[in-house]
């Protein structure tokens, strides 16, 4: 087997993990945690179709993942804020309707 | 001056110039309203220079930087990039209009134009984005900008719901991201145009068009994707939900448009059947939700479920001998659309100042104390259910017609029980604020620009119904349908 497919695989089952916690945990920090692990797996499957030619890497995908990356940051930036002053208006760091699985 | 009006019709300044405006907005909170305004109508005036040079010389494509297609990234204005520039040009006037005297504390009036300059820098940087990975950057500009114009508003409500939209909204956007990645690794380019020229029907460009439709499916909050849309539409301060419901559910929506008519290896009915099928039961679903809405803004913000459905009755009929009326029809709808719900949201918020709530069954006195919001109200009502001369009546009788032409009547059912369903929301309202009630005491004046800015979104969208023509001649400047698919009549 192709190795980078099994590192395309590897992200896939990264995305897998990601979105499932993020629809399954109520707590706001574990669903940011897995937010960031989705993008993590989306950025590998870029890595890993990155090769065009054996031994020569496509630098396109790299940049794209820098980019995603910056993207990321800022969202999560922008999730923590929020999720800071949900927790002080409302008491609890979860959205109404979930509960913070303190487990 | 000829020389004057190419430079400025340049489709880089349409970024620009409200990129500027919301940075200096920053610098300079104190003066946030005077320069708002000095970059609402730069931008208005360089968006018509732009529109205006689309429509005599045709698509424009500007390389940002120099730098060409297949490694820089190239501004690309169709016809359809046109027509919604000039939707939202025509959306953030009476926006900002209102913005002028709707905020009172100043750092807030400052946020929000800052916040709101960047979601319109955003949106139309998105809609002249020609290869799909800047369109995933944009579209997550124009996310992430929106949900700090929710959470503006303060109080428990209001965060929540944009940290739902935030997540939802990220989850949707990595999904995209995740169809951009397979089809770079297929394809190995960008570009919209050329990735239409080289893309088979196999199997990872499936699931990559799939990773893309469910992603953008979320984010314009297709039924049953739409949990998270009235909580942020209906807590947002008024005139950011005209921004969310009128603008930037659309965002997505242009986003599928693209990818359907430019990226679709091959027309297969199935996957337009099941979009117009979920189209059918969000119509359904949101307009009985919004008939059971005790809150004005929340029963606006279900409305707006209810009329995304309508934009997904195009798929069914895309690819049938009535694809032209089709296509047409739903960007009249578009149109109409955010004319109408942003000059719905401004009365709804007029309203909630003048009474100090906005409960459907205590507006009693509304049309004797608030003429011009109550005028404006019935106007874009009159639009929003689809009565002529409207701009929603001319979108709706397209829509109809195509799929009369096609042979799929039971679209027609759904549209024609949607839009009684509409009436009886609308009617709603205005059958209490006719009654002469009694109002309560926290009555407040309404500024004039808060009305008139209501007053003339919903003239725009009663004006719309005569712009079938014009509007029809722009499109299809490089529509790229007759390209891609050996032409359609």
């Amino acid at each position: 087997m192709n190795p980078f497919l099994g590192y395309a695989l590897s992200g896939v089952l990264l995305i897998g993990i990601g979105l499932y916690g993020a629809i399954v945990y109520g707590h706001l920090l574990r669903k940011i945690i897995a937010l960031n692990v989705m993008s993590g797996g989306i950025f590998l499957v870029f890595i890993a179709l990155a090769r065009r030619a054996p031994g020569v890497a496509d630098p396109v995908p790299h940049a794209m993942v820098i980019t995603g990356i910056v993207v990321a940051v800022c969202a999560s930036a922008v999730a923590l804020v929020l999720s800071v002053r949900v927790a002080v208006e409302t008491g609890q760091a979860a959205l109404p309707g979930d509960h913070e699985d303190r487990a | 001056m000829i020389a004057l009006a190419v430079a400025v019709s340049c489709p880089i300044w349409a970024i620009v110039v409200p990129l500027v405006g919301a940075a200096l907005t920053m610098l300079w909170p104190r003066r946030a309203t005077f320069v708002g305004a000095a970059a609402t109508l730069t931008t208005l005036a360089v968006v018509t220079a732009l529109t205006a040079r689309i429509a005599q010389t045709g698509v424009q494509r500007y390389a940002v930087g120099g730098w060409g297609a297949p490694l820089g990234i190239d501004l690309y204005a169709d016809g359809l990039s046109a027509i919604l520039l000039a939707i939202t040009a025509a959306v953030a006037a009476g926006v900002s209009l209102y913005g002028l005297r709707y905020f009172r504390a100043v750092s807030v009036l400052a946020y929000f134009w800052t916040l709101w300059l960047f979601v319109w820098a955003a949106l139309n940087a998105l809609f002249l984005s020609g290869d799909i990975f800047n369109l995933y950057v944009t579209l997550e500009l124009v996310g992430l900008s929106a949900v700090a114009l929710v959470a503006l508003a303060g109080g428990g409500a209001a965060l929540t719901g944009a940290l739902r939209y935030l997540l939802v909204s990220l989850v949707g956007s990595a999904s995209y991201l995740l169809g951009v990645a397979l089809l770079y690794g297929q394809y190995a380019v960008l570009d919209i145009a050329s990735l239409g020229a080289q893309v088979q029907p196999d199997t990872v460009t499936w699931v990559a068009m799939a990773a893309m439709f469910a992603g953008l499916m979320l984010k314009t909050a297709l039924f049953p994707l739409h949990f998270w849309l009235p909580a942020a539409h209906g807590a947002a301060p008024a005139p950011v939900s005209a921004v969310l419901s009128g603008l930037v559910v659309k965002a997505s929506f242009y986003i599928l448009v693209r990818l359907w008519l430019q990226l679709f290896p091959i027309a297969v009915p199935a996957p337009g059947q099941l979009l117009g099928a979920l189209g059918a039961a969000a119509i359904l679903w949101g307009s009985i939700q919004a008939l059971r809405q005790e809150r004005l803004k929340m029963l606006l913000a279900y409305s707006t479920v209810a009329q995304i459905g309508y934009l997904f009755l195009v798929f069914p009929l895309a690819d049938t001998v009535a694809a032209q009326t089709a296509w047409l029809g739903v960007l009249m709808f578009i149109a109409s659309h955010a004319l109408a719900k942003s000059a719905l949201f401004l009365c709804a918020g007029n309203i909630l100042r003048y009474y100090g709530h906005d409960r459907v069954h205590k507006l009693g006195g509304a049309a004797r104390g608030e003429p011009v919001t109550f005028f404006a109200l019935g106007l874009a009502g009159v639009s929003l259910i689809g009565l002529p001369p409207s701009g929603g009546f001319i979108a709706k009788w397209l829509l109809i017609e195509a799929a009369m032409a096609s042979g799929q009547w039971w679209w027609v059912l759904v549209m024609v029980t949607g839009a009684f369903l509409a009436a009886t929301y609308v009617f709603r309202v205005l059958g209490d604020g006719l009654i002469s009630g009694t109002v309560s005491a926290r009555r407040q004046v309404v500024a004039p620009g808060m009305a008139g800015a209501a007053l003339l979104l919903a003239l725009g969208a009663t004006v719309l119904g005569f712009l079938a023509v014009p509007m029809d001649e722009l499109r299809q400047i490089g529509w790229p349908l007759v390209a891609v698919r050996g032409g359609q009549p």
